[in-house]
C-alpha cells in the first residue's frame, strides 16, 4: 500500500517521526540523490561519501520538512547545501595552495589519473566552475529552471544565464580539445 | 555544422548514461545509517523548545555537530579551478548583472555618524570605520567554514562513522501550523511559498515560526507570551539589506525589531520595577481596526548605586572565528566596553576553540592593561569545544561571586557548537540549574554564514539573558556601551504578558511578532514556567491590532448557530494582566491594567508602529492592503523624534533600501 502514497504525504509522516515511512522515502529516492551528488562531485568516490553525510543527517532534516514543499526539490536542496558544505570544508584545507602552479601541476595530475577511465563529458563537468556546475547538474536532471532557482537559491534569471554560461564553457572546452 | 550544445537533450541522456549506479554495499550502509540515526532521533527529540509552545516544530533547535574535513587532491583541483575560472566569469557576470552578484551599498552616512559618537578616540574611531567598511565589501562573497546540524538530538557516537553535513536554513512554517480557524485568512502569499522564500546558501538556521494569525475573541479570548528583549533580528535584516539582499521572512522576527529601539516610554512609579501602559491607537494600515501598544518601561537605577558587576567573558576562539568581522570586532567590541565598567567591577576571560581554558584570571576592571592585553593575545584556530566552556565559565562566575554581586556571563561566537556536546539537553539542563544560583547567560552572535541564530536563541532563553547580533562596530557601541546597564542589570525575570479580550467589544485580535515567545494560557500563573528578563531601563514593546465589534475590517463571519452577540458588558477592550518575578525570587508579582479605548498616538508609538509595519512588509504579510514602504518611511520619518544615537535615521535608511529591492 506504501507505494501508492506520494512522496509528500510520505515526507509528512516521516516528519512526524513515522520510521516506515522515512526508510519508504529514502529508498525510493536514494539512486537520485547519489545520482545528483555524482553529477556535483565529479567523482564516484566522493558521491559515495557525499551520499553518505546526506544520510547520516537526513533524519534531522526530516523533522524541519515542510508539506508545502515538494519534497524532490526540498531533497535536492538537501543534496545541494551538503555538497556546498562538503566544498567549503575541503577548501578550508586548500587555503594554502594558491599558486597557479601548484593548481596547474594538480590539475594535471589529477586528469592523468582519471583520463583512461573517464568520458568526455565527465571531464568537462569537472572542469566547469562549481556554481555552473551545479546549476548544470541540477537541470541535467530535468528539474526546471523555476525549481534550480529555487533549489540554489538564486533568481530564475540566473539559472537561465548560468546555463547558457556552463554552455559556452563546454563549447570552448570542446573546441580546445579538438583543435589539439 | 550542428552544435551539440544549443539543445540539452543530447547532454542529458550522455550525462544519464555516465552517471554510475551506487554501489549497493554502501547504499545499504547508508540507508541503515539513516534508519539508525532516524530512530535515535524519534527517541530523543521530544524536548519541547521552552516559553515556546510551536505544536509542530517543537524541537529544541539546538544545533551541535561535529564534522569531519576532508581533504583530497581532486578537492583542491576542484576548489583552485573556481577561482581560476572565476577570472572569466567575472566581467560577463558585471554586465549581465544576475542579482547574486550585485555589489553592496556600503553605508558612509551611518558609519559617520556613529563614529562621532565614540568617545573621541580618533584612532579607535577611524579603525572603526575602515573596519565596516572592509566587512561590507567581504560580506557577501564570506564562506561560512563550517557548518551545523539543525538538530541537537543527535548523540555523539552515532556520528563518529559518519561526516555529518549540514542542514539547509530552517524552512519558514506556516502552513502546517495555521491553525483550522485561521481559514478565514487564507494562508498568505509568500510565507510558506518556497518560491517566493529564497534559500541563501548558506548555513545559518533561524527558529521557524509562522506569524501569528488572527484570532477570533469569542473562540480564544486570552493571549498569553512571554517578553523578549532580543534584537539579533534587526541586525541580521540589516546586515542582509545592506549586502543588497532582501531578508527571508524566517529571519524577521518583529518583537525584536520593534524593541532594538530605546524608547523613552513613561518611567514607572512606586514600589514596581517598570511601569505598564495600554494604549488603543489607530492602525497605521488599516482605518477600520486598532492597535493596543503594549508598553513597558524599567527603571533605570541611579548608575552609580549599581552592585558590583562580575563578568565573565566567554569567547569562541575557534577556527571559524577567525574573519574580520568576528574575532576582532569581538576584541574591539569588548575593548569599547571595558572602558564603561567601574573599578570595583571584576571581569575574567575564558576561551574555548579545541579545548577550553581561563586566559585571564578574576581581574579588577580597573586594570585595563592586563585585561585589554589577554583580549589581544586571544587567537582563533581549532574546534570548539562548546560545552566544556560554558562549564568552565560558570565555574569561574561561581568563584568570582560575593553577595550582592551580579554575575554575567558574555558568550561571544558565531555559533558553532560544533565539539563537546555530548548530550545537548545535559547543557540545557545544566544552564537552566545555573540560572537559578543567580547568574545570567547573555550571547553575543558574531559573523554571517554560520551564525546559528536558533541555537544562540536557545541558550540566551535558558540562560534567561539576550542575544544580540554584532555585525558592525556601531552596534557594539549600542549593545555594550549605550545600553549597558539594561544589557547587564536584570530588574526583573520571568515577565509573562496576558491579555483578556472583551468579545463585546472586540470581534478579531492578532498579536503582531512574539512568535517563538508564545506561553501556553495555564503557564502564565505556573511560576515554574521561565520567560523572559527585562534589564535596568529596557523598553519593551508588544502591539496587537484589533478589530472592534461591529467593524467592516471584520474577516470573520459570525457564527449561525452560537448565541448572536455578547452582551455589552464593559466599554473595556480588554484585560493585561503582567507577571514578574524580582531577581532572586521566586514567587511572581501580578500588575493588572484594563485596556480602554481612545488613547492618543506618541511619537514613540508611532514610531513602534512604524517599525512593525515595516517587519510585516518584509514578511510579505496578507493584513497591510495596500499600505507600503512608501507609507512606513513617512510614518517613521515623522516620528524619528530626538533619536540622539541615530538609530531611528538608519531604520528609515533601511526601509527605503527594502522598499528598491522589492521593486
Amino acid at each position: 500500500m506504501r507505494m501508492t502514497v506520494d512522496d509528500q504525504q510520505l515526507a509528512a509522516a516521516a516528519a512526524d517521526g513515522d520510521t516506515e515511512a522515512f526508510s519508504a522515502l529514502l529508498g525510493r529516492h536514494y539512486d537520485r540523490v547519489f545520482g545528483l551528488a555524482f553529477r556535483m562531485t565529479g567523482q564516484r568516490a566522493e558521491a559515495e561519501d557525499l551520499t553518505q553525510d546526506i544520510c547520516a543527517a537526513l533524519p534531522a532534516k526530516m523533522a524541519h520538512y515542510q508539506p508545502s514543499a515538494r519534497f524532490s526539490t526540498w531533497l535536492y536542496r538537501v543534496v545541494v547545501n551538503a555538497a556546498h558544505d562538503r566544498r567549503r570544508r575541503a577548501a578550508t584545507h586548500t587555503k594554502a595552495a594558491s599558486g597557479w602552479g601548484d593548481w596547474e601541476v594538480d590539475r594535471q595530475a589529477t586528469i592523468a589519473d582519471t583520463n583512461s577511465q573517464l568520458d568526455w563529458l565527465t571531464r568537462a563537468m569537472r572542469a566547469l566552475p562549481d556554481e555552473l556546475r551545479d546549476t548544470l547538474a541540477l537541470i541535467l536532471d530535468d528539474v526546471t529552471h523555476a525549481d534550480a532557482a529555487d533549489i540554489l537559491g538564486i533568481s530564475p534569471g540566473t539559472v537561465s544565464w548560468r546555463v547558457s554560461e556552463a554552455k559556452k564553457h563546454l563549447r570552448a572546452l570542446k573546441e580546445q580539445e579538438d583543435a589539439s | 555544422m550542428s552544435d551539440p550544445f544549443d539543445d540539452l537533450d543530447d547532454l542529458k541522456s550522455a550525462m544519464r548514461a555516465a552517471t554510475p549506479t551506487p554501489d549497493s554495499a554502501r547504499k545499504a550502509e547508508n540507508i541503515a545509517l539513516a534508519e539508525k540515526n532516524f530512530a535515535t532521533r524519534q527517541e530523543t527529540a521530544m524536548q519541547v523548545r521552552f516559553t515556546s509552545d510551536h505544536p509542530k516544530t517543537g524541537f529544541f533547535r539546538g544545533v551541535f555537530s561535529m564534522f569531519k574535513a576532508i581533504s583530497t587532491r581532486q578537492a583542491l583541483t576542484a576548489s583552485t579551478a573556481l577561482v581560476a575560472i572565476g577570472l572569466f566569469v567575472y566581467l560577463p557576470a558585471l554586465q549581465q548583472g544576475p542579482t547574486d552578484l550585485t555589489a553592496p551599498h556600503p553605508e558612509p552616512a551611518i558609519v559617520d555618524g556613529i563614529g562621532g559618537v565614540l568617545s573621541g578616540d580618533t584612532r579607535v574611531r577611524v579603525q572603526a570605520e575602515s573596519e565596516e567598511a572592509d566587512e561590507m565589501n567581504i560580506a557577501p562573497q564570506e564562506a561560512p567554514v563550517m557548518a551545523e546540524l539543525a538538530d541537537m538530538a543527535a548523540p555523539m557516537e552515532q556520528l563518529s562513522g559518519a561526516a555529518q553535513s549540514p542542514s539547509i536554513v530552517a524552512r519558514p512554517a506556516a502552513t502546517a501550523k495555521m491553525e483550522q480557524r485561521s481559514l478565514i485568512a487564507p494562508p498568505p502569499p509568500g510565507y510558506a511559498d518556497d518560491t517566493q522564500a529564497q534559500t541563501e546558501p548558506d548555513t545559518e538556521a533561524y527558529p521557524d515560526a509562522a506569524p501569528n494569525p488572527l484570532k477570533i475573541t469569542t473562540e480564544e479570548p486570552v493571549s498569553t507570551f512571554s517578553i523578549d528583549v532580543d534584537t539579533a533580528s534587526y541586525a541580521i535584516l540589516r546586515s542582509s539589506l545592506n549586502a543588497g539582499r532582501l531578508p527571508t521572512p524566517e529571519q524577521v522576527r518583529i518583537e525584536e525589531m520593534v524593541n532594538y529601539f530605546p524608547y523613552d516610554y513613561t518611567a514607572p512609579q512606586g514600589d514596581v520595577p517598570f511601569s505598564t501602559r495600554a494604549t488603543v491607537i489607530a492602525t497605521p494600515w488599516n482605518p477600520e481596526t486598532r492597535l493596543v501598544h503594549i508598553a513597558l518601561q524599567g527603571e533605570k537605577p541611579a548608575l552609580d548605586e549599581r552592585p558590583p558587576l562580575n563578568l565573565v567573558f566567554l569567547i569562541d576562539t575557534s577556527g571559524s572565528m577567525d574573519a574580520p568581522n568576528k574575532l576582532p570586532l569581538l576584541k574591539q567590541s569588548f575593548q569599547l566596553m571595558l572602558a564603561q565598567l567601574r573599578p570595583e567591577d571584576k571581569v575574567a576571560i575564558v576561551a574555548y576553540a579545541g579545548s577550553a581554558g581561563q586566559v585571564l584570571e578574576p581581574t579588577p576592571a580597573s586594570d585595563r592593561a592586563t585585561i585589554m592585553a589577554a583580549l589581544d593575545r586571544l587567537d582563533a584556530g581549532g574546534s570548539t569545544a562548546g560545552q566544556e566552556g560554558l562549564q568552565q565559565a560558570y565555574a569561574t562566575a561561581e568563584a568570582m561571586s560575593e553577595d550582592g554581586d551580579v554575575s554575567r556571563i558574555i558568550l561571544a561566537t558565531d555559533g558553532d557548537f560544533n565539539v563537546g556536546i555530548y548530550d545537548p539537553d545535559e547543557l540545557k539542563d545544566f544552564i537552566a540549574k545555573k540560572r537559578e544560583t543567580g547568574t545570567y547567560l547573555s550571547v553575543l552572535g558574531f559573523g554571517h554564514g554560520n551564525l546559528d541564530d536558533a541555537t544562540m536563541q536557545a541558550l540566551a532563553q535558558t540562560g534567561n539573558g539576550q542575544t544580540a547580533y554584532i555585525d558592525t562596530l556601531s552596534e557594539a557601541q549600542k549593545t555594550l556601551v549605550d545600553q549597558l546597564s539594561g544589557a547587564l542589570f536584570p530588574i526583573a525575570n520571568d515577565v509573562k504578558i496576558q491579555v483578556e479580550f472583551n468579545p463585546s467589544q472586540i470581534a478579531e485580535y492578532r498579536l503582531i511578532g512574539y512568535e517563538t515567545r508564545a506561553l501556553k494560557r495555564e503557564d502564565f500563573n505556573n511560576d515554574r514556567i521561565d520567560a523572559g528578563e527585562i534589564g535596568a531601563g529596557h523598553a519593551v514593546t508588544a502591539i496587537y491590532e484589533v478589530t472592534p465589534v461591529g467593524s467592516p475590517a471584520r474577516l470573520s463571519d459570525p457564527l449561525r448557530y452560537q448565541p448572536a452577540e455578547v452582551v455589552a458588558t464593559s466599554e473595556e477592550y480588554g484585560f493585561l494582566r503582567l507577571r514578574y518575578k524580582r531577581p532572586g525570587e521566586d514567587t511572581s508579582n501580578l500588575i493588572e491594567t484594563p485596556i480602554l479605548p481612545g488613547g492618543e498616538a506618541t511619537p514613540d508609538m508611532q514610531f513602534a508602529s512604524a517599525i512593525a509595519g515595516f517587519g510585516q512588509l518584509l514578511q510579505n504579510s496578507p493584513y497591510l492592503g495596500n499600505w507600503s514602504y512608501t507609507q512606513a518611511i513617512d510614518l517613521a520619518n515623522g516620528a524619528k523624534g530626538d533619536d540622539a544615537f541615530g538609530y531611528r535615521a538608519q531604520a528609515v535608511q533601511l526601509m527605503r533600501l527594502a522598499d528598491s529591492l522589492s521593486q
